[in-house]
């Protein structure tokens, strides 16, 4: 089945190899601790967007991620504060209830096209902030903050996972438990990218009227896609309160939501590892200008701006024109 | 020959405007059938209603005794009734053997999850698939363009590809929606000889839509003639072609004509 060409192989040793044990070397002898948290932010941005990425690959564009970032953060303090279960068993919970919610709401929103279902998306992460400011379970403005490190797992007496309060560096242990949510997704959506549900998602993409003319449950598709991608924006969101310790309707906002999607943009919508790359630059590119100060915001806009005129099909798109096609 | 499709007093009406009134006909296994008339006749609404693109307004779709109107798309499709487009409705980053591939989704034996995970019943329907692309693109004389991007190709070879496309699902009838427009009198004549192709060696039932008067006369065993979403005429392309009101319908009554 994984009949990769060695070449490939070769790049995601490569790339392991580096997310693994080469930046952790390199942190250690640098002593550049602050890295690890920007480094698992990034990590975890990259799934929520992996999840935007997948909406845009059936043709919608998905402004709503914040949304579910936000629902699977609540799920995941609400289990492991209020009903006092491990932050583990939270963490598919909480992408599995973003899922859930994403069928409810893509039920009757997924029939629109192009930038009907992108302002829909758009207000929803802002429900979504207005919901966890009104119902009692979720603290209101106060938020659900103290959240416990996650507990540590055992079975059969074998400790899989330690516990994270026990341990001196959290920090490397969130860095890793990112890294490999990441490797997941990043690996499940290459399969379902190149297996027959991602040839039916690019022909709905193309032409939704000749998919269905050939027998596609275009409306089936659109839903299982959709959950899948707010699975993913929820189980990003459920490590990110857990690192912060804390949620509150304010963890992720509108501007969050149209990042994710400004991720895939910058990364190419056309290839799998487009999100994880525009991600990792669009956060560390904003940091880099800091020092401009007050023209922060108009050099990194005019960047962006610039990319998206000159690189239509996103970052990635440079390396596959060098190279020549395939 | 036995009925296959019967449309049974169809009617379409878009609020007041009453794009097919009270239409029925039946089609044989295995003819092909024209349906023609003049712009706005209610052609194309027909098309879309025996495939459930749009429901109809009151009668019924009945294939094989079996009430079809009303369902949606892709289970009309799967049943086995499958449209192609009028205008160059096609997967415009696929090649021309990827689009092909995938129209055969419906033939697959393994799951959704069975592909993801790579099971051998998926690997078996891909190498299944690819080989019956390869013949059905043999077939259609297509071969030398089956790495093509779809959005590369000239007109002629699109309508070639929808056709393929089509195909591919192993429809029982298919419904061609001009599928001669926009063509030069030798790829009209390619085509024609692709349709019956179809007809003749794969045992498809084919209606079509066409405004192409010779290679309708050519093509078809019958027609059938609509005129401001009402059916005028029906029967061999002889007797279309003598038939009083075709003709009126499409050259005007000489009343018209003065205006009396």
């Amino acid at each position: 089945m994984l009949n990769f060409p060695t070449k490939k192989l070769v790049s995601v040793g490569i790339f392991l190899f580096a997310v693994f044990i080469g930046i952790p070397l390199m942190i250690s002898l640098t002593g550049r601790w602050d890295f690890y948290f920007t480094l698992t932010s990034v990590a975890l941005l990259a799934i929520a967007s992996a999840g935007v990425w997948l909406t845009f690959y059936i043709g919608r564009i998905n402004i709503g991620q914040g949304a579910f970032a936000l629902i699977g953060a609540y799920v995941s303090a609400i289990l492991v504060v209020k009903v006092g279960w491990s932050f583990w068993v939270s963490l598919p919970l909480a992408g599995l209830f973003a899922a859930l919610v994403a069928v409810l709401i893509g039920l009757p929103i997924l029939r629109l096209r192009g930038v009907y279902f992108a302002m829909i998306t758009l207000v929803l992460t802002q429900v979504v902030t207005l919901t966890a400011l009104a119902l009692p379970i979720t603290n209101g403005a106060r938020g659900i903050s103290s959240i416990p490190l996650p507990s540590g797992v055992t079975l059969f007496g074998i400790s899989l996972i330690s516990d994270f309060g026990d341990m001196e560096n959290t920090k490397l242990a969130f860095y890793i438990t990112a890294c490999i949510l990441m490797v997941a997704t990043y690996a499940t959506l290459y399969r379902l990218v190149n297996s027959r549900l991602g040839h039916l998602c690019r022909s709905m993409q193309q032409n939704e009227d000749l998919a269905s003319s050939i027998g596609v449950n275009i409306a089936h598709i659109r839903i299982v896609i959709f959950a899948i991608s707010s699975f993913f924006g929820g189980i990003g969101g459920a490590v990110f309160g857990s690192i912060a310790q804390s949620v509150y309707p304010s963890s992720f906002q509108v501007v969050d939501s149209v990042n994710f999607m400004l991720n895939c943009f910058l990364g190419g919508l056309g290839y799998v590892f487009g999100p994880m790359l525009g991600t990792l630059v669009l956060y560390f590119g904003w940091d880099l200008l800091y020092e401009l100060g007050k023209y922060q915001m108009l050099i990194y806009s005019a960047i962006l701006i610039a990319v998206i005129r000159f690189l239509p099909n996103g970052l990635l798109s440079v390396r596959l024109s060098k190279g020549g096609r395939k | 020959m036995s009925t296959i499709l019967q449309i049974k007093n169809v009617t379409k009406k878009y609020g007041g405007l009453i794009a097919n009134n009270d239409i029925s006909f039946d089609v044989a296994e295995n003819e092909i059938l024209s349906v023609i008339g003049p712009n706005g006749a209610g052609k194309s609404t027909l098309f879309k209603m025996i495939s459930s693109f749009t429901p109809v307004t009151s009668g019924e779709v009945i294939y094989r005794g079996e009430k079809i109107s009303n369902l949606k798309p892709h289970i009309v499709a799967r049943k086995g009734i499958v449209r192609t487009f009028q205008e160059t409705t096609i997967f415009k980053s696929m090649t021309v053997r990827q689009s092909v591939v995938v129209a055969q989704h419906l033939k697959a034996k393994a799951s959704l999850a069975g592909y993801f995970w790579g099971s051998r019943t998926a690997k078996k329907d891909v190498i299944a698939f690819e080989r019956y692309a390869d013949e059905l693109l043999e077939f259609l004389g297509m071969s030398e363009i089956s790495d093509e991007l779809a959005n590369n190709l000239p007109q002629g070879s699109l309508r070639a590809l929808g056709v393929a496309i089509g195909l591919a699902t192993d429809p029982k009838i298919l419904l061609l929606d001009e599928p001669f427009a926009g063509m030069n009198h030798d790829e009209t004549m390619n085509m024609v000889d692709l349709v019956r192709s179809v007809r003749d060696e794969r045992g498809v039932t084919v209606m079509l839509v066409e405004h192409d008067m010779p290679a309708v006369m050519t093509i078809s065993d019958r027609i059938v003639v609509l005129n401001f979403g009402e059916k005028i005429a029906e029967g061999k392309p002889s007797e279309i072609q003598s038939n009083e009101k075709v003709i009126e319908a499409y050259l005007g009554s000489v009343d018209d004509e003065i205006g009396m």
